[in-house]
């Protein structure tokens, strides 16, 4: 081996350890928070054996292995068992995530940046990178294996034993391990840092979708994917090594192949070329509605597939709900006692107010966007143009009006879809959608919010967001907190009726329709009349 | 028939005072040049003609409408090439020339197609991938390819080789011929000589000095280029004599122009050999302004 291709590496090492050791600490510690955290809510929720066989009960659908994969523990549902059915797939993805976002960032990106040649010009070698950065991630997990054990364990919890907390932070750490050795890989492969990004995202959820179809149809197609690889450690239940140690070998030989691919390429190539692009535009293209579609498509896609899956999610659990929710204090707690309606219908009330809040966010996002492309500049390509400031609020206004409503429908066939199929006695289309399309007044008078504080004061915009997270905490743990009723009156949300449980009365809504109405004129008068804050 | 008029123009962010009282005007057919350093309110300036910054007094009239309230009218008639162009990273230059042609009304193919040949610009590739100079031709081929009658080009070739440079000012040359005018805010005072018929000259938010450029030149003063046989003694502490300095074979100065008569008769003493006199060129012209306020 030529050692003059590594040289300088560990002075690369400190370099990467100074820009990344905050981001690598947040994230590391936040994974080990939220799991211990979660140990502990699980061991509080489920005390007694009646309520660990319900939870197990509810557990043992098709639709909950599709989420979050096979468990080899319901038949005694303990914690240690439910830690590695519930949060073991979710915490390896987000390890998975933290492990591509650094390493491209380190790699590809700086590359794209011209970072890295400025580094190649000086006396290091030509792999050195690609070294340093393995060697980091690699160090990083491995203290993230050490202190997701020390912390598990520490616990103290019945059945969180040594062994399966041993287990439970290897599988992690491996998996990090793995997807920062493939992101390596892509980062040789692909053009440039957005394309890395992509192939290793893309990878990450084709793992997911073949695992998800492997667990409820056949093990050898689970065993295929990483994802499905590793569950199969069934940690604190059975403790398997072996999925460990062949995810490692992987890491080392994709590594291995990393390191020889960025030997025989150019500084700045790839091996899959970008396709070129259109050299016109498309008749779409070439409006600001079509420009703003466009250019947003990626996100309104996501968002789409986010909130029918959201509503799949919770609809997934409607099957043994009535069983679940008698052993559930916690949400017994969330739903109003009300012997006329069903408990899934009441409990239903409180998924929808969830899924009107985050159906939301995009609603707010995409009305936002005339804001997002002032701070980046580029609303004065449009403006000097023979396009009117009414004319671009306008068009992001009916794209945010037309997608948020969309959002709420998805979201509501997303739970009907899945819920249908696990009932005895489902609850009609119908209803769901008009339990959701109440709450289009609420999200209306968050997107007049923006509008408003777009034109009064643009620097302000992030209120919104506040309320918003503001509106989510009040609305959904009122109850829990018992929350004084005003205080929940104070958010749009809270004024909405739970249909079926409550009765839509029109006046508040007419009411409500009317402010958020109000709040976008004065947005318009006030935008129309304010500068463009472009300062070079 | 004027196409721009800015009428005393202050435009304040806060306390600071970005615009104090700006004029300009522009006649049909003109070619103005636009100049000062960095952050003396030449964008500015440019931004409230374009309706974008709001004055706090004074009017702008574009083909006779207010710069503000009929922005987009005047806009299906006007170009403008920002100093900092900024497109979306994921749509392609063919993609942005199209939709920035298309946005002002109606759209020359003909002419598109033939300068993006002109500038050669790989129109397929996506903004991301651009550099600085090929942001700034996918902002001048959408200006150009437009049937604009006011071009409003701030700093456009900063970011240019010396051959697109050319390609761009045979643009000029060419919309100039047509009876169109441009607006140049430019710092190359090389390139505002040989393209501008007009200049203004900006400070710290005020016109310190506009006109046409020939006369701005002739009011001042000469530069003269003398060898003489003996040495040329006791010349530089006349009034009306600047930067005087002894060259390799002969002397430099520049002569306050009613002066003149009297320096030639005062040299011709010294028994002339070789004499040039040359007009000052912008740059000098530019740096006498700066230089006397750094004084105050």
């Amino acid at each position: 081996m030529d050692m003059n291709l590594y040289k300088r590496t560990f002075d690369l090492i400190k370099l990467i350890v100074k820009r990344n050791w905050i981001t690598i600490s947040i994230w590391i510690i936040s994974i080990i928070a939220i799991n211990v955290m979660v140990v502990g809510a699980f061991t509080e929720l489920y005390s007694s054996q009646e309520e660990m066989f319900a939870m197990a009960e509810t557990m043992k659908n098709p639709a909950m292995t599709v989420m979050v994969g096979p468990s080899e523990g319901l038949d005694n549902y303990h914690v240690g068992a439910q830690m590695s059915h519930q949060m073991l797939l979710f915490t390896a993805i987000a390890v998975s995530i933290m492990a591509i976002l650094i390493v491209n960032k380190n790699t590809r990106a700086d590359e794209e940046e011209g970072l890295i040649e400025m580094i190649r010009s000086l006396p290091v070698g030509r792999l050195s990178v690609g070294l340093a950065i393995n060697k980091v991630m690699s160090t990083s997990f491995i203290l993230l294996f050490l202190l997701m054990t020390i912390f598990m364990y520490l616990t103290g919890i019945e059945n969180i034993t040594l062994e399966g907390s041993l287990v439970y932070a290897a599988t992690l750490a491996v998996t990090g391990m793995f997807f920062s050795s493939l992101t390596l890989v892509f980062a040789q492969l692909a053009e440039n840092s957005r394309s890395t990004i992509f192939y290793s995202f893309a990878f990450l959820m084709l793992a997911y979708l073949i695992r998800a179809v492997g667990d409820v149809s056949s093990e050898m197609l689970s065993l295929i994917s990483p994802l499905g690889l590793i569950l199969r450690t069934y940690p604190y239940v059975i403790n398997n090594w072996w999925p460990i140690l062949i995810m490692f070998v992987w890491s080392v030989l994709l590594f291995g192949l990393a390191l020889y691919l960025n030997s025989i390429r150019d500084l700045g190539s790839g091996f899959i070329a970008s396709k070129p692009g259109r050299n016109s535009a498309s008749k779409f293209l070439k409006t600001p509605l079509g420009l703003y579609l466009r250019l947003q498509r990626t996100s309104i896609i996501a968002w789409f597939i986010t909130m029918f899956l959201l509503g799949v999610t919770y609809g997934s659990i409607f099957g043994d709900l009535e069983q679940f929710i008698l052993s559930n204090e916690m949400i017994q707690q969330l739903i109003e006692a009300n012997s006329n309606f069903s408990l899934s219908e009441q409990f239903m009330t409180v998924i929808m107010l969830v899924m009107a809040i985050i159906g939301t966010i995009p609603a707010v996002i995409f009305a936002l966007k005339i804001r997002s492309e002032e701070k980046k500049k580029r609303i004065e390509n449009i403006l000097s143009k023979s396009v009117s400031k009414n004319e671009l609020l306008l068009t992001n206004l009916i794209i945010s009006l037309v997608l948020g409503f969309l959002m709420l429908i998805l979201s509501a066939y997303g739970l009907y879809f899945a819920s249908s199929q696990v009932m005895d006695d489902p609850i009609s289309l119908f209803t769901m959608l008009k339990s959701i399309v109440v709450y289009y007044p609420a999200m209306l008078i968050m997107i007049g919010l923006a509008i408003f504080l777009n034109g009064i004061y643009e620097k302000a915009t992030p209120i919104v967001w506040l309320y918003i997270a503001y509106s989510f905490f009040v609305s959904y743990l009122g109850d829990l907190l018992n929350i004084s009723e005003i205080i929940i009156k104070t958010t749009p949300f809270g004024n909405i009726p739970n249909y079926p449980v409550g009765e839509i009365k029109v006046i508040p809504l007419l009411v409500m329709i009317l402010i958020a109405i109000i709040l976008i004129v004065i947005g318009f008068i006030t935008y129309n009349k304010r500068d463009i804050k472009e300062q070079t | 028939m004027k196409v721009l008029e800015v009428k005393g123009v202050t435009k304040k962010f806060g306390k600071l005072k970005a615009l104090d009282k700006i004029d300009l005007e522009i006649k049909k057919g003109e070619v103005y040049g636009f100049i000062g350093p960095n952050g003396a309110g030449k964008t500015t300036a440019i931004r409230v003609i374009l309706g974008i910054l709001k004055a706090d007094e004074g009017d702008t009239k574009v083909f006779k409408m207010d710069a503000w309230s009929d922005a987009v009218e005047i806009h299906k008639k006007v170009a403008y090439v920002p100093g900092e162009v900024n497109l979306w990273p994921n749509l392609t230059g063919g993609e942005v020339i199209d939709l920035f042609t298309s946005l002002r009304g109606e759209v020359n193919k003909q002419k598109r197609d033939e300068l993006i040949k002109r500038f050669n610009l790989d129109t397929s590739k996506k903004c991301r991938t651009y550099s600085k100079g090929n942001r700034q031709k996918v902002a001048l081929i959408a200006a150009f390819a437009s049937d604009a009658d006011l071009f409003i080009l701030d700093e456009p070739t900063s970011g240019l080789d010396p051959l697109m440079e050319q390609e761009f000012h045979k643009c000029i040359a060419e919309v100039k011929k047509e009876g169109k005018s441009v607006l140049l805010s430019s710092h190359i005072l090389v390139e505002v000589e040989k393209l501008c018929d007009k200049v203004s000259i900006i400070k710290n938010g005020k016109i310190i000095e506009s006109g046409i450029l020939k006369e701005m030149k002739h009011l001042t003063r000469t530069n003269i280029y003398a060898e003489t046989k003996k040495e040329i003694k006791g010349i530089e502490k006349l009034s009306g004599i600047h930067s005087f300095a002894k060259k390799e074979s002969g002397y430099s100065f520049q002569v306050d122009n009613s002066m003149l008569p009297d320096i030639i008769k005062k040299i011709s003493d010294f028994e002339v050999v070789k004499i040039e006199s040359y007009p000052p060129t912008l740059e000098e012209l530019f740096m006498r302004h700066y230089e006397n306020v750094e004084v105050d």
